[in-house]
């Protein structure tokens, strides 16, 4: 699109980075939320997240670092099956599966967010570590 | 052949703005005006209001709004096609056609409204013989047979695709009311008919379900529950309804009504493609495996973005059915305590109620306590609350197979007002009330056990 372009953000709050350096390799670590969107649904007792990368050169960031694993280690506790991701590199995006998130799910949940409505930004909660030179 | 259609999304929900189907027919020029009703919740309870009186069990409000759009439609030319029939899509159908015979002066007087029906995806009455046939309609998440709860089944409705929907309107319907059909199916049907695709044309139908997707949830993909730049989306007092431009060679736009409200942008796109998505290269549906890793968006302009190069796979031989079973009951009660300690005294009044539900010999299946304002939504990750935390608002579930535990719950709240931790308040609704919880049970079914019905009514 034409015009001034400007990084859309998800938050007006300024969030803090914390920079070190690792085996020589300046790193920052830093809140997804700096980094991508997010929309989350349900189906039955599993609830989705589709993280989207607020700027292209982000998608590899968060396909090396929001793995499968590490989201589960996130939600550990909140959540009683595996998670699943899936890859979207046409959208920069990738797509979490958390099974088990929903305390039975739709009409059997007691939880405020029966249907997994916001799961999406507790996941933009995580941290990660990026390179100290990937601007944000 | 026209060389594009325009098809206006009116309602993403039974239940969504009312407003919004007006707009979209008098904001500008669009062929068709969609409609998605149902969810699986809704199912059990219009069976369960047509149980009580057989004319009913349909999305009751679409008469009125039809009454309210008629003349407008008649006179542009516009179709409607809408799963507002639930599970009685022939009595919904009859009311429209008592509107339609309302109506007042047409373009073309000798030219009777027709309305069509789409039906034959109840299948509450072939239960028996299926599972006589030893088709047990496997639960999908647990995998045991629908035996297991065949006495409590409220409902059982198979998705239906797109086609029957093609038949009613090749067969001249100027509304389509149908029962379950898929979201996606009420949208990718105009361009089957309008562009003559066929039934094994597989990216062009897996386009059109795209198109479906985008649209299904109204306003969810035009700045709607959108997060990115959520506070500059402008006038969302009038939010645009998306509208799909559609192509014959499966390319489409998304775009509103200029003058509207909200955002179309390729990021509040991307917000509802992933919504409810499973596995993205397999959306399955009845008429199309469609491959969302295949979806280009490209900015096309202010409030217009271009879909391309959507890839498709053959259909699968089964559709999913939904079915709804009684399961128990359960009831959610709050109460809100204020500074100072406000969380402390909201957790000490979640262990005074604990323990005398427990002296009551009371079961449950679960208890829940959430502290809204700490812990509700985001659970642990949210971190400690602030110690000077203004207020904390403890919500209180419990569940269970029998209703006396359930019920016996909902008068326990009420005296921790005046028997339990002080400067509490918000309990002006009373007493929580007792709910019926209706669960479901998604299977599949062969396709070839399915019969669909389209009917056509006059006016």
């Amino acid at each position: 699109m034409a015009g001034k372009k400007r990084k859309q953000r998800i938050t007006t709050k300024k969030m803090s980075t914390r920079s070190s350096r690792q085996g020589g390799a300046a790193t920052k670590r830093i809140q997804l939320v700096e980094l991508a969107h997010a929309r989350s649904g349900d189906k039955g007792d599993t609830a989705n997240v589709g993280l989207i990368a607020l700027e292209p050169q982000y998608y590899p960031v968060l396909k090396q670092k929001v793995t499968a694993a590490r989201v589960a280690r996130h939600f550990r506790g909140m959540i009683k099956g595996k998670v699943e991701r899936f890859e979207l590199p046409n959208l920069n995006a990738l797509n979490f599966l958390l099974h088990g998130a929903l305390d039975g799910g739709g009409t059997i949940s007691l939880k405020t967010d029966a249907q997994g409505k916001v799961f999406s930004t507790a996941l933009l909660r995580m941290e990660i570590d990026v390179p100290g030179s990937l601007k944000v | 052949m026209k060389p594009h259609i325009r098809i206006a999304s009116g309602q993403g929900f039974w239940g969504d703005w009312l407003e919004a189907p007006a707009r979209q027919v008098e904001g500008g020029p669009i062929d068709y005006l969609v409609m998605d009703y149902l969810a699986e919740i809704t199912m059990s309870i219009m069976q369960k209001q047509k149980s009580r009186d057989p004319s009913l069990g349909y999305a009751k409000d679409f008469i009125p709004l039809m009454e309210r759009l008629m003349p407008d439609l008649v006179r542009r030319g516009i179709k409607v096609i809408a799963n507002a029939g639930g599970v009685n899509p022939s009595s919904c159908a009859g009311a429209v056609v008592e509107v339609a015979k309302q109506c007042g002066p047409r373009p073309d007087p000798t030219r009777n409204i027709k309305v069509g029906v789409v039906a034959g995806d109840d299948l509450m009455d072939d239960l028996d013989a299926l599972i006589g046939k030893g088709i047990l309609l496997e639960n999908l998440d647990t995998g045991r047979p629908i035996t297991d709860i065949r006495d409590t089944v409220l409902s059982a409705n198979v998705y239906l695709g797109a086609w029957p929907v093609v038949e009613a309107l090749q067969r001249g319907a100027d509304i389509v009311v149908t029962g379950r059909v898929t979201d996606t199916g009420i949208t990718l049907a105009p361009m089957i008919l309008e562009f003559g695709w066929r039934d094994d044309d597989w990216d062009l139908l897996a386009s059109g379900t795209v198109a479906g997707h985008i649209i299904e949830c109204g306003a969810q993909c035009t700045g709607g529950n959108c997060l990115i730049g959520w506070e500059e989306i402008p006038d969302m007092v009038d939010p645009g309804y998306p509208i799909i431009e559609a192509h014959p060679d499966g390319e489409f736009y998304v775009t509103k009504h200029a003058g509207t409200g909200g955002k179309v942008t390729v990021a509040s796109i991307t917000e509802q493609l992933v919504y409810e998505m499973g596995d993205p290269a397999n959306y399955i549906t009845p008429d199309c495996v469609a491959d969302f890793t295949t979806v280009n968006l490209t900015q096309d302009g202010r409030e217009r973005v271009k879909v391309s190069g959507v890839g498709g796979r053959a259909a699968t031989d089964s559709l999913k059915v939904s079915l709804s079973y009684f399961y128990g009951f359960k009831s959610v009660g709050a109460l809100t305590y204020t500074w100072p300690d406000a969380f402390k005294k909201a957790q000490r009044a979640d262990s005074i109620l604990r323990g005398r539900l427990e002296r009551l010999g009371l079961e449950y299946e679960q208890i829940l306590t959430e502290y809204v304002g700490v812990d509700s939504t985001h659970g642990r990750l949210s971190g400690r609350p602030d110690p000077d935390i203004p207020e904390v608002q403890l919500r209180v579930g419990v569940r269970a197979r029998e209703r006396e535990p359930v019920e016996r719950f909902t008068r326990e709240i009420a005296p921790l007002i005046l028997n339990g931790p002080p400067s509490v308040t918000g309990f002006a609704g009373g007493r929580p009330k007792v709910e019926e919880i209706v669960a479901y049970w998604p299977a599949l079914i062969p396709k070839t056990e399915v019969r669909t019905r389209v009917e056509i009514f006059e006016a």
